[in-house]
């Protein structure tokens, strides 16, 4: 007689902890020798902010929004990226998708940075506010505006001590218009009306 | 002849092209002024290189190319600058854009010219920038600076030269009359071409229902010598037939790639056109200034194919060819297929205006109001790039990126052929047009968001890196004063600046020391 007929009950809890105790040991395993770097979540999350910078969503840069968005925060604290990116970041959590929160400011065009350089001091203080590196200019010489790397953050604005940055609208121009979609079908007695 | 092949789709709208009697070109004559676009091709803007007040003659340079996806403009006639500012232009938003406007004296007074008349010994590079030099841009419609598509890389050798007299879009016969008129030249400028892409063979494509045109091609072909083979090639009317893609395939039975390009199966397309403008550039050095031009619809008295120069406003040509306004419900630049309305008369036209189209409301009907889309399918059986219009317009309704590009929506070419047989008059193509640019805004977004991304993770960097380093210098300081400190208290330096500023103090109160008001005040 062997033993799992003479203790079937003893035999089978053996052969269970025997599979938790080599499962744990896997998972245990494979926990520490495959962990991923940083917060894959918070990684996707800043993939669709728009990497404006500017610090309107009350934390300082997308990144550090992302994470809080990662651990619960409200996903709809950023005007710069507008409805749009409230729904695909409603889309990417699986949650409700909601309108932008008018605390933290409304959506607008697309601005660019222009400093009017015959008022500039050149101070340098603009140029330590930009989170993207976007002015060049050096003290007592003029600054002036990369345009194409400026997001539009306006967090230039406040430092300067003689209010010479404008901010302007980006997508001006024949270049930027785009086709518009179709209004929505309209059946004929519609159309009287309209 | 060779045997030619068929595209999936396509379709047989009136063709109205007796209209505009193709064969005989009529004069547009100088208008009083000419108002020049700077942006009349795909790519950069050119340089303004001229000053408001300044006489030029024809010819001249006005605005000069900004790198290789740019060509420069020339003055069509000899008169005076008169403006340089922001005028309406021949664009489907009716915005303005930036334009040079020059009175006209009438002299037409030209600049010397210089051809090169021995291109056969001349460098492909030189020719291609004689091209370049010239202003000659696509005259099909599209404006591709001729240049660049002729500059094909070397690891792409171009076999065949399509010369592509198809000119399928109804009402147009720009192309036809310069067939007709201008044979010779259409096969000299195609020798040339050929020359500068090193190609083995020519063809001339001309759709079966432009019998004269493709007599006089024959003819001219007969007519002359090559190096190349060369063939003349007809085959049944059918719109879209003319589209590049579409035309590679009925000719050689090859497809273009998805997101490819004619040059990858060795081949490239150029307009009749175009053909005779590279001629005339490099033969004569005459810069592109004029085209023909249909100009056609019931609405005018004299419709017709009109040598026009560029700049002419086309409320110039609607007086030319008698424009009778109580007919007339809109102005169409380009054919009725893929054109666009205007919404001023004051707009020029342009190196890619073929044609312009004044309809009666009779002759072209407002599209009804559209229906729902009843899932018929005719769309999808008439695409000539065989996708799924159905699939594509709720996607586009949808705003679903993905899927629109999952189902190739980048590989529509526009002809409108979808929207033209749907029962339920959806504007099929306008759905493509939006979602097409809403997508290239995206791709552009992304690029950006990416740069900024990068660039703000950088300063952040940068900035943890600074202060560590001033942290660091700071703990050495210290680290340094504390080890002086340690050294013994006769070093230490702020008992011994007390007893400096001491000592410096009586001898200043002293009147016999030294001649201390000098140096302190």
């Amino acid at each position: 007689m062997s033993f799992i007929e003479t203790q079937p009950l003893l035999a089978a809890l053996i052969a269970l902890l025997g599979l938790g105790v080599t499962f744990g040991a896997i998972l245990g395993f494979a926990s520490i020798r495959f962990r991923t770097e940083g917060n894959p979540l918070a990684d996707q999350i800043n993939q669709i902010l728009p990497q404006t910078q500017c610090g309107q969503c009350g934390y300082p840069g997308c990144k550090p929004y992302a994470t809080a968005i990662a651990d619960g925060d409200a996903i709809n604290k950023c005007p710069p990226g507008g409805q749009e990116t409230i729904d695909a970041l409603a889309d990417l959590l699986d949650v409700e998708s909601m309108t932008l929160d008018a605390e933290h400011g409304e959506e607008k065009a697309p601005k660019v940075a222009y400093i009017r350089e015959e008022d500039c001091i050149g101070c340098t203080k603009c140029i330590q506010a930009c989170p993207v590196d976007a002015i060049l200019g050096a003290a007592k010489l003029m600054h002036t505006v990369i345009a194409d790397e400026c997001t539009g953050c306006d967090l230039c604005l406040d430092p300067c001590p003689v209010d010479c940055i404008d901010m302007i609208e980006r997508k001006t121009g024949i270049q930027h218009w785009r086709w518009e979609l179709p209004s929505d079908n309209l059946i004929a007695s519609d159309r009287a009306a309209a | 002849m060779r045997a030619t092949h068929s595209i999936h789709g396509g379709i047989h709208p009136v063709e109205a092209k007796a209209l505009s009697a193709p064969g005989t070109v009529l004069d547009a004559g100088i208008p009083d002024k000419l108002v020049l676009p700077l942006s009349q091709h795909i790519g950069r803007q050119p340089e303004v290189i001229v000053e408001v007040g300044e006489t030029v003659k024809g010819g001249q340079v006005l605005a000069l190319g900004d790198g290789p996806m740019s060509v420069p403009l020339h003055a069509p006639t000899s008169g005076t600058i008169t403006a340089i500012d922001d005028r309406a232009v021949p664009h489907p938003s009716g915005l303005t854009n930036r334009c040079i406007e020059l009175s006209c004296d009438g002299n037409d007074d030209w600049v010397a010219l210089e051809g090169l008349a021995n291109w056969r010994e001349i460098d492909r590079t030189a020719l291609i920038s004689a091209i370049s030099l010239s202003g000659v841009a696509g005259m099909g419609g599209a404006g591709f600076p001729t240049a660049v598509k002729l500059n094909s890389p070397a690891t792409q050798p171009i076999r065949t030269l399509i010369i592509n007299g198809t000119e399928c879009e109804p009402y147009i016969s720009a192309d036809d009359t310069l067939m007709q008129i201008d044979a010779p030249a259409i096969v000299e400028g195609a020798e040339i071409l050929a020359h500068i892409v090193n190609a083995e063979e020519i063809l001339f494509a001309v759709e079966d229902n432009k019998p004269i045109a493709l007599a006089a091609m024959q003819e001219a072909v007969d007519a002359s010598e090559s190096n190349c083979r060369r063939e003349v090639m007809s085959f049944p009317t059918k719109y879209p037939s003319g589209g590049e893609k579409q035309l590679i395939e009925i000719l050689t039975g090859l497809q273009v790639p998805s997101g490819g390009l004619p040059a990858h199966l060795g081949i490239v397309c150029q307009n009749p056109g175009t053909a005779v403008a590279v001629r005339e550039a490099i033969l004569m050095g005459k810069p592109l200034t004029e085209r023909i031009v249909t100009l056609t619809g019931r609405a005018l008295n004299k419709p017709g194919n009109y040598r026009v120069r560029l700049g002419t406003p086309i409320s110039h040509l609607l007086a030319v060819t008698a424009f009778d306004p109580k007919d007339n419900q809109r102005l169409i630049h380009g054919g009725p297929m893929m054109g666009f309305a205007l919404e001023s008369s004051d707009v020029p036209i342009i190196k890619t205006t073929n044609c312009v189209l004044v309809p009666t409301e009779q002759e072209l009907p407002t599209p009804p109001p559209a229906q729902a889309c009843i899932r018929c399918g005719l769309c999808a059986e008439a695409c000539p790039a065989s996708l799924l219009p159905q699939q594509l317009y709720w996607y586009a309704r949808a705003k679903d990126q993905e899927q629109l590009e999952k189902h190739h929506l980048f590989d529509c070419i526009e002809c409108g052929a979808c929207s033209w047989v749907c029962p339920s008059h959806i504007p099929l193509v306008q759905y493509y047009r939006a979602a097409k640019g809403s997508i290239v805004d995206t791709r552009a977004e992304k690029t950006r968001s990416d740069r900024s991304r990068d660039r703000f993770e950088a300063r952040q960097e940068r900035v943890e890196r600074e202060l560590a380093a001033r942290e660091a210098q700071r703990a050495a300081r210290r680290a340094a004063a504390q080890k002086k400190a340690e050294q013994g208290a006769d070093d230490d330096p702020i008992a011994a600046a007390i007893a400096r500023a001491k000592a410096k103090k009586q001898t200043a109160e002293d009147p016999l020391g030294a001649p201390a008001g000098n140096d302190e005040s």
